[in-house]
């Protein structure tokens, strides 16, 4: 993955400022839908600063994300709603290093199937809790409106990118790229893999996390079957791999034209959801291996060529 | 003399093959030692197991009287072993000089920024590629693509380098090249294990020799008295009916 240029930091900070402004000029179905990007956004962005370079497909999102509103859930009654946000960011990061710990020398056939069962596993803890203590679930009752969640996804987007942008100038930036062009080369060249791997991955697990505790107000009612729920983890891959995962950007590019067409088709197909989800994936992997950012890069280069020859 | 690297015992077993056998020798400081032999006789598993690729089966290895044996490789490294592979291995995402930065920025003596560029910008002028430093290293020669592994194990400054057949597969007029620049890093006074099939190379670079049949040291010494060896001569005239 290559990083940015100061100029493209300065130009995503004012499209999230523009972006800022939504919920002053939309109706609540269309800030509903700019909450959904945001919070797509925070998650596919953070899932491609490790999973891009490294190419080990992480479908922990939807663990990180629950235990993010768990948070928020269990801890409403005792903590200021602001300090339920880094807590859950600490938890998330904690769970990432011991999974990473657990699984990252192992190949990637293996993480899969690890982060996967990871956010089953967690789910099944919660829900035999729950069968203990006789509660279903939680209501989570704050005076947070769909405005706040919406800045506080853009804020945590914003934030997304700033360490992004700063990893990627940074030591532990290039270790990555290195590794993730061929680990016996960082590995002799000096670079501990694993500690970079491990490091790198905790970022996601911390944005899941915040993005999970910020959007428990959203669900009022909050179970493990909506907290966990496997598909999240299935869109954030689809989407990220859709924008691509060569750019900081990239993954933002998936996000918005496949939440918009998720959301017409979810609407008109609610049924076929999770073969709709398959389908695109398959339709990504084999037409789009690069993504979109791969197709404007590649036009970009196409123009290049021929405004040479002209 | 003190002996900067030092094999004692090294084994390695791949299940039933003995692919290196108790072997024994010592590298001393300043000294280009070569270790040859035929073909699968072991030499590559040597480096891997110098370097840290492979864990030994039995045996130590000792970095200046410190034991390495048993660090993972990029322990080694930092340690000040840096090595090139028989199959070159670049990172292809990256351009020449990222290449290259990759040995200054992590290698035994690491650097950052502008000082570990222009760090890499000196070994690439070395090894007489700085023209190229900004291309993809898709685009480069198959030399070219040996110079920039040599320039990033050259670039974070190790203490000794270990070169798996570095001058394999050159013509003739880029291995004169490849021997007057390995002769040049020789001149500065580094410590090198040469792996090596080119009998010109070793004769012209090489200060001793360790030769190697079928996991084993064969023979040891000078490099005129080596290769005058009758168990040498022999290893390399059977290897030669084999094939
Ligand atoms: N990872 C491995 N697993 C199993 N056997 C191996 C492995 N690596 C090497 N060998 C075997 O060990 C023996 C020594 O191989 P090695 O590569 O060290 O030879 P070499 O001296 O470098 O040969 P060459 O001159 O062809 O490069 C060979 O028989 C080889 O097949
Ligand atoms: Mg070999």
């Amino acid at each position: 993955m290559k990083g940015m240029d100061t100029k493209s930091l300065g130009l995503a900070g004012l499209v999230l400022l523009v972006a800022a402004g939504l919920p002053l000029v939309s109706d609540a179905y269309l800030l509903s839908i700019g909450v959904t990007i945001a919070m797509y956004t925070c998650l596919a962005t953070s899932w491609a600063l490790f999973s891009g370079p490294t190419h080990y497909i992480s479908l922990a999102t939807a663990a990180f994300f629950g235990i993010g509103t768990y948070t928020t859930g269990i801890g409403i009654e005792h903590l200021p709603y602001w300090m339920l946000l880094p807590i859950a960011g600490v938890l998330g990061a904690v769970v990432a290093a011991l999974v990473g710990v657990a699984t990252l020398r192992l190949s990637g056939v293996y993480f899969v199937i690890f982060t996967l069962g990871l956010a089953e596993l967690i789910r099944q803890i919660i829900t035999w809790g729950q069968n203990v203590s006789g509660a279903k679930g939680i209501y989570v009752l704050t005076s947070i409106t769909e405005e706040h969640i919406y800045w506080q996804l853009l804020g945590l987007a914003a934030l997304v990118f700033l360490g992004g942008f700063l990893i990627w100038r940074s030591r532990l930036g290039f270790a990555v790229r290195i590794l993730g062009d061929d680990e016996d080369v960082a590995r002799h060249a000096g670079i501990h893999t694993a500690r970079v791997k491990v490091l790198l991955f905790m970022i996601p697990g911390a944005v899941a996390a915040i993005t999970g505790a910020m959007l428990a107000p959203r669900y009022v009612y909050v179970e493990p079957s909506i907290a966990f729920t496997p598909m999240l983890s299935f869109q954030v891959v689809i989407m990220a791999l859709l924008g691509g995962t060569g750019r900081l950007w990239g993954p933002v590019v998936g996000v918005i034209p496949f939440t918009l067409l998720w959301e017409a088709i979810s609407g008109t197909f609610p049924n076929q959801t999770t073969l709709l989800l398959g389908l695109s994936f398959l339709v990504i992997v084999y037409l789009l291996p690069r993504g979109f950012v791969g197709l404007i890069e590649g036009g970009r280069a196409r123009m290049r060529a021929g405004g040479a020859m002209a | 003399m003190s002996a900067v690297l030092s094999l004692s015992g090294a084994t390695k077993r791949f299940g039933g093959l003995v692919a290196v056998n108790q072997l024994e020798f010592e590298v001393a400081e300043h000294e280009v030692l070569g270790l040859i032999g035929p073909n699968g006789s072991g030499k590559s598993t040597t480096l891997n197991l110098i370097s840290g690729a492979l864990p030994l089966t039995a045996g130590t290895i000792s970095l200046r009287g410190s034991r390495i044996s048993g660090l993972p490789p990029q322990d080694i490294a930092r340690r000040g072993v840096a090595r090139t592979f028989q199959l070159v291995k670049l990172l292809p995402s990256m351009s020449v000089l990222e290449n290259v930065m990759a040995g200054a920025v992590f290698g035994h003596r690491r650097r950052w920024g502008e000082e570990a560029e222009a760090q890499a910008m000196a070994m690439l002028e070395k090894v007489g590629l700085a023209r190229r430093a900004h291309a993809p290293v898709g685009e480069l020669t198959y030399i070219d693509t040996k110079r920039v592994e040599l320039a990033r194990t050259l670039a974070g400054e190790p203490k000794v380098l270990l070169l798996d057949e570095w001058l394999a597969g050159l013509n003739p007029t880029e291995l004169e090249q490849g021997i007057a620049l390995i002769a040049a890093l020789r001149d500065e006074g580094r410590t090198i294990i040469l792996v090596e099939h080119v009998m010109d190379a070793i004769r012209s670079l090489c200060d001793r020799c360790v030769v190697m049949s079928s996991g084993s040291k064969i023979a040891e010494g000078t490099t005129a008295d080596v290769l005058q060896d009758k168990a040498v001569i022999e290893a390399y005239l059977g290897a030669d009916e084999d094939a």
